[in-house]
């Protein structure tokens, strides 16, 4: 067997611990939102996929239907299916190991196994396991530290956390920004949500946003 | 909200986003090549996570608040053009608006 390839674990790793550290802010947000200790701390293990458990709680937390939530949640999961096209035949598992390779396939798994595409195969497995099953391992301490901070810090506005979780949106949307056209679909998804919330109930401005991607991206450009 | 609601939000999330994964480790590749689907579901993640930037950022309720939160997004934003690593742009952003919190 190859020696393990010894920068992609180091990559993974780091990644892993950075990633998973947010953990915090989503356990914190989550008991903010109403949801219980232990609730957060399910959300992290089955959900696991941290876009869309940000966009549950903060659903809720914007006072949305379970509905919304639900659907919100959901549709910034799509995009792991396509991850999972990708990985599947790299990774060629089956069974078991398939079905937990699925569970961690998420941004950060993805993105480290296919950065590691120079290094071969080999390292690319390597790259996708250490970073999928790191962050699931970070992700969940830090979440329980966060949900358990959250209740003993009480009001989220005196500490910052109703600002923080914002914050983390906009750095989850940021690196995404990669040309002028996506740059304005940003901007436009963001002024039709603020011209539509006082038109919608709570929550639904959300999930009707995604009407500006399914607008712009119909034409071929 | 009830523990009816967060229970089912909980779940139905858990299991759709599961089976989101799974399906994309089992369906044949041409299924999603549509190449109008793939332009759609590119923008997908764009559109609601600006969405939510604003909800959570702006948002009380149904109407547009502009109140501490904004001052730690810009923050956010500041550190973001200036290619501040993750933690600094959460972190700050927090500081940023609990300082304008309490100095309200």
């Amino acid at each position: 067997m190859a020696p393990l390839p010894r920068n992609t674990v180091r990559d993974a790793l780091s990644v892993s611990l950075t990633v998973g550290a947010y953990g915090v802010a989503f356990g914190a947000a989550s008991v903010a939102a109403g949801f219980s200790v232990l609730q957060s701390c399910l959300f992290s293990l089955f959900t696991f996929t941290g876009a869309s458990q940000f966009a549950a709680i903060g659903v809720v937390a914007s006072g949305g239907p379970a509905l919304s939530a639900i659907a919100t949640a959901s549709m910034l999961g799509t995009r792991n299916a396509l991850y999972g096209i990708q990985m599947a035949p790299i990774l060629r598992v089956r069974g078991l190991r398939k079905i937990l390779s699925a569970h961690v396939t998420i941004d950060e798994s993805t993105g480290v196994s296919l950065s590691q595409a120079p290094r071969g195969l080999e390292a690319m497995r390597v790259g996708f396991w250490v970073t999928g099953l790191g962050v699931f391992l970070f992700w969940n301490l830090f979440t329980l530290l966060g949900a358990l901070g959250a209740k003993a810090l009480g009001n989220p506005a005196s500490w910052g956390l109703d600002a923080a979780v914002p914050a983390v949106f906009l750095g989850l949307v940021w690196p995404r920004l990669e040309n002028n056209f996506l740059r304005l679909v940003s901007v436009i998804s963001m002024a039709f949500a603020i011209v539509i919330t006082p038109l919608l109930p709570s929550g639904l401005p959300i999930i009707a946003t995604a009407s500006v991607a399914i607008v712009m991206g119909w034409p071929e450009r | 909200m009830s523990a009816a609601t967060s229970w089912t939000i909980l779940i139905a999330t858990s299991a759709i986003c599961l089976a989101i994964k799974l399906f994309g480790h089992y369906v044949p590749e041409r299924w999603l090549s549509n190449k109008r689907l793939q332009r759609i579901n590119a923008l997908i993640p764009i559109a609601l996570l600006s969405a939510l930037v604003v909800a959570q950022g702006v948002v009380v309720n149904t109407h547009i608040v502009i109140d501490h939160r904004l001052a730690g997004l810009a923050f956010a934003l500041g550190a973001l053009l200036a290619k501040a690593p993750f933690p600094v742009v959460v972190v700050g952003a927090a500081v940023t608006s609990a300082l304008v919190y309490h100095l309200h």
